[in-house]
Formats: structure tokens, C-alpha cells, sequence
């Protein structure tokens, strides 16, 4: 009961922004309107904020590596990516009864951090810092990409399921959860929302807790001085390799779950442009808090949507252009400066304004 | 019994031949200061001391162990610790936050926040606490990196130039929370450039030049010695 207390006390802490009954009632009445959000909608829109939802967990995945310990990453996309296909493969491959695809998702995710640990050990390790873990986990992901694209012929295939090179793999079952009435197949509405929407919830809050737990000030201390923190004692090396492969869990959920929604997983999925616009929703947002980070990712993948429904061609230019002006006007992100901005306000006189 | 022991140490950077052949021995409750001209390889015997550099050949003996091959942060589990020239605060962290990583491995809970408060206070930086560490002064921020370094509750705590840039004020200060440290127990060797810091601290001195130990002794004995006038003092009060 004691330790509950304490673990709790762990959501609120000097990594994350927001605290007090204010930010919390703010919180709760966020929630209870995602939650009220499918009574008032049609399925199409929820399946589509189920989508933008299925990202969030890459893009704090690069918050975890990229704001919190200061080593940017290109690679999370490859992680992505493998627990993408290793979703369709096994679900293709074994089906979908007994719960199987669940069981397939904890795989999959499995997988992705196995690769981050071969991956992170050799990096880290070998003492690869700054722009060159950059250039190692682009070239990463890259090469993944060229290898999926390359798969087309009827040679490749694992068990039943055809890699299918550029086009990609479809028809691998989505979520299914037993249930003594007959299985609760979880297709991209109202079901995966409330699935995804719930592990949501539940990841941030627990990242809210890691992150200000002993264990996140030695992240932020390695990302602020390397060399002071190992001179206080602690494997910098080690606890790099482990915030990568907890980051390459946290992107190898967005892979199975995004493979899950749409049935299908494509190299494109680990290509360039995949690669970099995590990094957009992340600086735009504010790197270094989680907060900012889910705010930032799903306001600018709805606004990425609208653009390319509008004007698909210049889309990209928009988002190109978002992040120099983060750059250049907000350098630690929108979202953030914002939230800050707002923590300063003098709230207890405004409390009854607007 | 020697609390550290350097065995002819070697370590060459390209042709440069910046540790050469040192031996050094720091008895155990001793205060013990590096001096030397600028390039004698003062910071680089830290390096070694610390495991940042592995040496070319030699031994690095600790309280009787050999830990010529241990990694830096094994290093400091044994009872090592450091003041780095530059301030090695976390910049963008809070004061407090700084003590607390520091601090964090040996204590938990309200301990922990008993053992920051009581640090605040000894360094004198408790109206600070809440400040980034980015934006204190040069002397408090060294400091603060005193602080980070002495609560892992060191052995042996190496001080590299731990008055630069310090007031005569702050530079006495600082000597007297060294003294008190070491009547605590702890054993300092400290690199310093200052003369009357080396004078207020120092039960022993030894002289470095172009990677050698040159002379060794009490400070009188090396203000006595013409040829570290020669090389050193004489230079520095030119």
C-alpha cells in the first residue's frame, strides 16, 4: 500500500509538466471527453482518432530517447517497422483464435526490443554518440526499408505469410480478444478505440512515473552532462541501452497496432519520410515532456490529415516549414512553451474568470 | 597504508609523451595538491585516476586493488569521486534536482529529502535550490559540483582547480570546507594553480613538468626548491 502511495506521488515530478488538482481535473475532463467522443461521432471518425492515437506511442518513444536523454534517434521507425511484420507474420501464419493475436502483439513488441538490444549494445557500447547514433539508426532503418522493398518474389515468405516487397503484407487478422460469447474482433471503430485509447492512457501515465522516478533523473543527468553522470557513479552505457529498447517497445507498439488497424504493414512504413515525421510531431510539441509530446503529435497529425485531403502535394512542404519555425521560434517546441506559459499564470485570481 | 598508488604510468597522446613514468603514492587522510605549468599533464593524470584515459602502461592501485582496468563509474563505487575544471553541474536541472542524483543512490524517500536539505545548507545554496543550476555564479556552481562530489561519501576526492575563477573570499571558503572534509576522513588530491590555497590546504605537494614528477615535498620545501622556481613558481610570480 505504502509503495501504491509512493508510485503515485511519481506523477507528478520536476521531468513532467503539469501538476495540482488543476492540471488533473483538466485531465479528467480530457478523458471523460475522449471517452463520451464515440456516443457523438460516426464509426469512420473513430477509427480514424483511433489512428492518430496508434502514432502517439513512436513519437513518445522519441520523446523517451530524443527529449529526455538527449541521443537522437532515426531508428525508431525500424522498430516500428519489425514489430509491424512480425505482428503479420505470426498472426498470418497462426490466426487468430485463443487470443493469439494478443499474445502475437506482446511478440512483436518482444522482437522490437530484442533488435534495440543487439542494436543499442553495439551503439551504445561502442560508444557511438550525437549525430552519429543519428546517422547508424537512419542508415538503420533505411537499409530495413530496401530490404522489405526487395521481397516481392514467392521466395520470401515466412510460413504462410508472403512478404510481398513494395506492396507490402495484408489480410493478417486485426486484434481479436477471446470472450466467452464469441470473440470480440476489434476493427478500426469503436472497439480499437477504446483498446487503444485505454493502453494509451495507461503508457503515459506510467512513463509519467518512470520518468520522474530516480531512474528518469539519471536519463535527463546523461542528457545534460554524460561524463558528470558516470562521474556520480552511474553506467551511462547501460542506462542508454535501456531507455532505447523501452523506446523501441514503446515504437514497436505503434507498429503492431497500426498494422493491426489498417491489415496491412508496408516498407514505406520504414522509409525516409516515415523516419522524419516523428520527429516533426515531437519538436513541434515539446521533446522533453510527455504531455507536450501527446498534445503536439495529435494536433499535428490531424493537421497533417487535413492538409492532404485539401492539398496533398504540399502537405510535407507545411510540415518542413512547421519544424524550421519550431526551430527558430520555439526550440524546445509549441506545446511546451505554451504549458509553461501557462503554469506561470497567476491561476489562483483567474480561477473564476474564463 | 597508501590509499592510491600510481605505478610508472605512461600514456602518450600521438608523440607527445604527456604521463611519463609517474609514480605516486597518497597516504590515506592526506591532503595532497597537484601543481605544475600549464601542458605538465596535471588534468590527464585525473583522466587516468578516473578511467576517462587508459594508460599505456602502468598500474592503478586503490586501496590495495588494481583498478587499471575497471570502467569510470566502477571507479567510483570503489570510493573515488571528482570536481571537474569546468563545473560539471546539469545545467538545465535545478540545484535541487542536482543534489538529488547525486544523492538518490544512497538514500530514499524522506531521507533523501532530509539528505538534500542538509547539503543545501552546508554548501549555502538553500535560497538557490529551485534555480536552474545554469544560472548560478562560477563559485557556486563549483560549489555545487563539491557537493555532488563529496556526498557519494568518497574516499578519496580529486579536485581539479576547485578555486578557478574564485574571489580570495570564496577561494579561503573553499579551503576550509576542503579542511573540513578531510578532518571528516576524506583524502583530496587537488590540482590548484592558486598559491595561497596550496598553502592553506596542502600537507604535501608534488610538482609535475612535461609529464614527470618533478619535486615533492611540504610547500615549504617546494617554495625552497630553485629548480621549481625555476620551471613553476618563478614563472607564475614573474
Amino acid at each position: 500500500m505504502g509503495s501504491l502511495v509512493s508510485l503515485l506521488r511519481r506523477l507528478e515530478g520536476p521531468q513532467t509538466v503539469g501538476r495540482g488538482p488543476i492540471f488533473w481535473a483538466l485531465f479528467a475532463v480530457v478523458l471523460a471527453a475522449a471517452l463520451a467522443f464515440p456516443m457523438f461521432s460516426d464509426g469512420y471518425t473513430v477509427g480514424n482518432t483511433a489512428y492518430f492515437f496508434v502514432w502517439v506511442f513512436i513519437a513518445l518513444s522519441l520523446c523517451l530517447i530524443w527529449g529526455y536523454g538527449g541521443s537522437l534517434s532515426f531508428g525508431q521507425t525500424a522498430f516500428f517497422g519489425i514489430a509491424g511484420y512480425a505482428y503479420g507474420i505470426l498472426t498470418i501464419n497462426f490466426g487468430s483464435a485463443y487470443g493469439f493475436t494478443l499474445i502475437a502483439l506482446l511478440l512483436a513488441i518482444v522482437i522490437a526490443a530484442l533488435v534495440a538490444l543487439l542494436l543499442g549494445y553495439f551503439m551504445f557500447f561502442g560508444r557511438i554518440e550525437g549525430v552519429f547514433l543519428g546517422i547508424v539508426t537512419l542508415a538503420v532503418t533505411l537499409m530495413l526499408e530496401r530490404f522489405m522493398a526487395q521481397t516481392a518474389g514467392p521466395e520470401w515468405h515466412i510460413g504462410t505469410a508472403r512478404l510481398n516487397g513494395f506492396n507490402g503484407m495484408s489480410g493478417m487478422p486485426p486484434l481479436t480478444i477471446p470472450w466467452p460469447g464469441g470473440p470480440i474482433v476489434l476493427f478500426a471503430d469503436v472497439g480499437l478505440y477504446y483498446v487503444v485509447l485505454g493502453i494509451l492512457v495507461l503508457v503515459y501515465l506510467a512513463l509519467r512515473i518512470v520518468m520522474n522516478s530516480s531512474f528518469g533523473n539519471v536519463i535527463v543527468a546523461i542528457r545534460e552532462n554524460p561524463e558528470r553522470a558516470e562521474m556520480l557513479g552511474y553506467d551511462v552505457r547501460k542506462y542508454q541501452l535501456i531507455t532505447f529498447v523501452i523506446g523501441a517497445m514503446l515504437a514497436g507498439l505503434s507498429g503492431v497496432l497500426y498494422t493491426a488497424w489498417g491489415q496491412y504493414i508496408t516498407p514505406s512504413s520504414m522509409g525516409m519520410t516515415a523516419a522524419a515525421l516523428p520527429l516533426i510531431w515531437v519538436a513541434v510539441g515539446g521533446r522533453s515532456d510527455l504531455t507536450s509530446t501527446v498534445i503536439g503529435t495529435l494536433a499535428v497529425l490531424a493537421g497533417f490529415q487535413a492538409l492532404t485531403i485539401y492539398g496533398s502535394q504540399y502537405a510535407l512542404v507545411v510540415m518542413g516549414v512547421l519544424l524550421v519555425l519550431t526551430v527558430l521560434i520555439a526550440p524546445n517546441g509549441i506545446v511546451l512553451g505554451i504549458m509553461n506559459w501557462m503554469g506561470r499564470l497567476p491561476l489562483h485570481k483567474k480561477r473564476g474568470g474564463s | 597504508m597508501a590509499l592510491l598508488e600510481l605505478r610508472a604510468l605512461n600514456k602518450h597522446f600521438g608523440g607527445l609523451h604527456v604521463t611519463n613514468s609517474v609514480n605516486l603514492s597518497l597516504e590515506s587522510g592526506e591532503i595532497h595538491c597537484l601543481i605544475g605549468p600549464n601542458g605538465a599533464g596535471k588534468s590527464t593524470l585525473f583522466r587516468l585516476i578516473l578511467g576517462e584515459h587508459q594508460p599505456g602502461s602502468g598500474d592503478i592501485l586503490f586501496a590495495g586493488e588494481n583498478i587499471t582496468a575497471l570502467k569510470s563509474f566502477a571507479r567510483i563505487h570503489r570510493g573515488l569521486s571528482v570536481k571537474f575544471q569546468v563545473p560539471g553541474v546539469f545545467k538545465g536541472l535545478s540545484v535541487r534536482q542536482n543534489l538529488e542524483i547525486a544523492l538518490q543512490s544512497r538514500h530514499r524517500g524522506e531521507e533523501l529529502a532530509r539528505e538534500i536539505d542538509r547539503s543545501l545548507a552546508f554548501l549555502g545554496l538553500e535560497a538557490e535550490q529551485s534555480q536552474t543550476a545554469g544560472n548560478l555564479s562560477h563559485g557556486q556552481k563549483q560549489w555545487l559540483e563539491i557537493g555532488m562530489a563529496t556526498s557519494l561519501k568518497p574516499r578519496l576526492l580529486l579536485l581539479d582547480e576547485p578555486t578557478a575563477g574564485m574571489s580570495p573570499e570564496e577561494t579561503r571558503l573553499t579551503g576550509e570546507m576542503v579542511q573540513r572534509l578531510n578532518s571528516e576522513g576524506v583524502t583530496v588530491l587537488a590540482i590548484e594553480h592558486d598559491m595561497a590555497f596550496v598553502r592553506q590546504v596542502a600537507q604535501r605537494v608534488t610538482v609535475l613538468h612535461l609529464g614527470r614528477v618533478f619535486a615533492q615535498g611540504s610547500i615549504d620545501q617546494i617554495i625552497a626548491d630553485e629548480d621549481v622556481a625555476a620551471i613553476y613558481l618563478g614563472q607564475a610570480h614573474a
